[in-house]
């Protein structure tokens, strides 16, 4: 099991590193995106009071939303998910992989993002750096972890770049609602540890519910 | 269609017809006066919205887990009746809030999880009618998703400020304001169940076709 999920992650992330396609274009979007919102927002040069959290988090989900659709495509274009789902590997075992190659993915562009954010927001991301951290990483998770199913599914779908982002987004409003609150927490002057750590036990709930459901119906929708 | 549909179908009709003089007897409640009458309708709908999304959840996992069609065929008919009755609860909830709260929205637990729910019940249909052949076991893991979902955005929404009553005053209301609650109930609840068993009983007719036109073409060949 263990072995599998590390050759699938171990695969994309090598397709990636030899094209760096998904990345570049992650990346690049999440950018333009952070400038389309600094120009929106940022007014005579400053950015109204705790704006920075909110806009980390949305450029954090349209990229993830890009990001997912590309990795798909990806596998549907060569006809190598068909091949992965054949392989003797368990179900659960190929959506473990695949998630963990689109968090890392993801990873990798918040790497950018949360710099990015605090230098044109004048946000103070980087007080707590672990906090900021732990925060980042189980709402990418959780996100990712619908996301994978939802773009997994749709593989096969119609206008399936439309309807992506029309099943994601309802069902990750408790990730944006939680992440972004955590977050602002954490650019307060005053900081308040224990509003910080119950959006951060509402995240890692969000994202073992989640992360089982899907382990659980990735077989019966994967399957005919 | 069963003996007792159309009768059943002439006394829902009636209710509905008689309702506003019903609620037009009601009492006047003592700080919200005329537009807490919106409540009548408003709280069956909301629990008939409820009812929808709860059996579409509940469907859909039965049918990922069995493959049985006939799961599928109550969960769309469910989701169906999910956008229909949340669209009656979102559009009473804001009116009533309007002059009760002086405000046509608010970012309240209960209201919120309701609208994303209703947001969850449209890219349902939205899947079914777009997402091309196989999209129902995709519509089912939505579904399943969506309901596992709610308790979350509750909780979420719940910590930040809640103002809409809880539904615990129900039981305490005097009888002139409980009669008229549970008739409207009752009539929300029956349009509810005849709506489902005819869009059920479409789908099925839909399904047996399908099989039809498959058989045709087969002897065909």
């Amino acid at each position: 099991m263990l072995r599998a999920i590390w050759l699938i992650v171990r695969k994309d992330l090598t397709v990636e590193v030899r094209s760096r396609e998904i990345a570049y274009t992650t990346l690049f979007f999440a950018v333009a995106c952070v400038l389309v919102f600094a120009f929106s927002l940022v007014q005579e040069g400053r950015a109204a009071e705790g704006v920075g959290p909110g806009v980390l988090w949305m450029a954090i989900m349209f990229a993830g939303n890009l990001a997912l659709g590309r990795t798909f495509e990806r596998e549907r274009q060569a006809e190598t998910l068909r091949a992965l789902l054949l392989a003797p590997a368990p179900r659960p075992a190929v959506y473990l992989g695949k998630l963990t190659g689109i968090v890392v993915l993801l990873a990798v562009t918040e790497a950018v993002l949360v710099p990015l954010v605090a230098l044109l927001f004048q946000a103070r991301l980087l007080a707590h750096p672990f906090w900021l951290a732990a925060v980042v990483a189980t709402g990418t998770i959780g996100f990712a972890a619908v996301g994978t199913v939802f773009a997994a599914m749709l593989v096969r779908a119609r206008s399936r770049d439309v309807l992506l982002p029309v099943l994601l987004y309802p069902i990750t409003v408790p990730v944006i609602i939680a992440g972004v609150r955590a977050t602002l927490a954490l650019v307060q002057p005053d900081f308040n540890a224990s509003l910080v750590q119950f959006w951060l036990a509402l995240l890692v709930a969000f994202d073992v519910v989640f992360v089982t459901l899907a382990l659980w119906t990735f077989e019966p929708v994967m399957t005919d | 269609m069963p003996k007792w549909f159309s009768p059943a179908v002439l006394v829902c009709g009636l209710m509905f017809v008689v309702s506003p003089f019903v609620i037009a007897n009601a009492p006047y409640e003592s700080t919200m006066g005329l537009v807490q009458k919106i409540f009548y309708y408003h709280m069956p709908s909301a629990w008939m919205f409820l009812t929808a999304s709860l059996i579409c959840g509940v469907a859909s996992a039965r049918f990922l887990a069995t493959g049985t069609a006939r799961y599928d065929r109550t969960a769309w008919a469910s989701a169906e009746m999910a956008v229909l009755f949340g669209l009656l609860t979102l559009v009473t909830g804001p009116l009533w809030a309007r002059r009760a709260w002086g405000t046509w929205w608010v970012w309240d637990a209960r209201i919120t999880s309701s609208l994303v729910g209703w947001m969850i019940a449209w890219a349902y249909l939205i899947l079914r009618r777009y997402g091309g052949p196989g999209s129902e076991k995709l519509a089912a893991g939505l579904a399943l998703f969506g309901m596992a979902n709610v308790p979350f955005i509750y909780v979420s929404v719940n910590y930040w400020r809640t103002i809409h009553p809880a539904t615990t005053v129900v039981p305490t209301l005097p009888f002139s304001m409980g009669f008229p609650l549970l008739f409207c109930l009752t009539a929300f609840l029956m349009l509810f169940v005849l709506l489902m068993k005819l869009r059920v009983r479409v789908a099925l007719e839909q399904s047996r076709l399908d099989d039809i036109y498959l058989a045709l073409d087969e002897q065909r060949l």
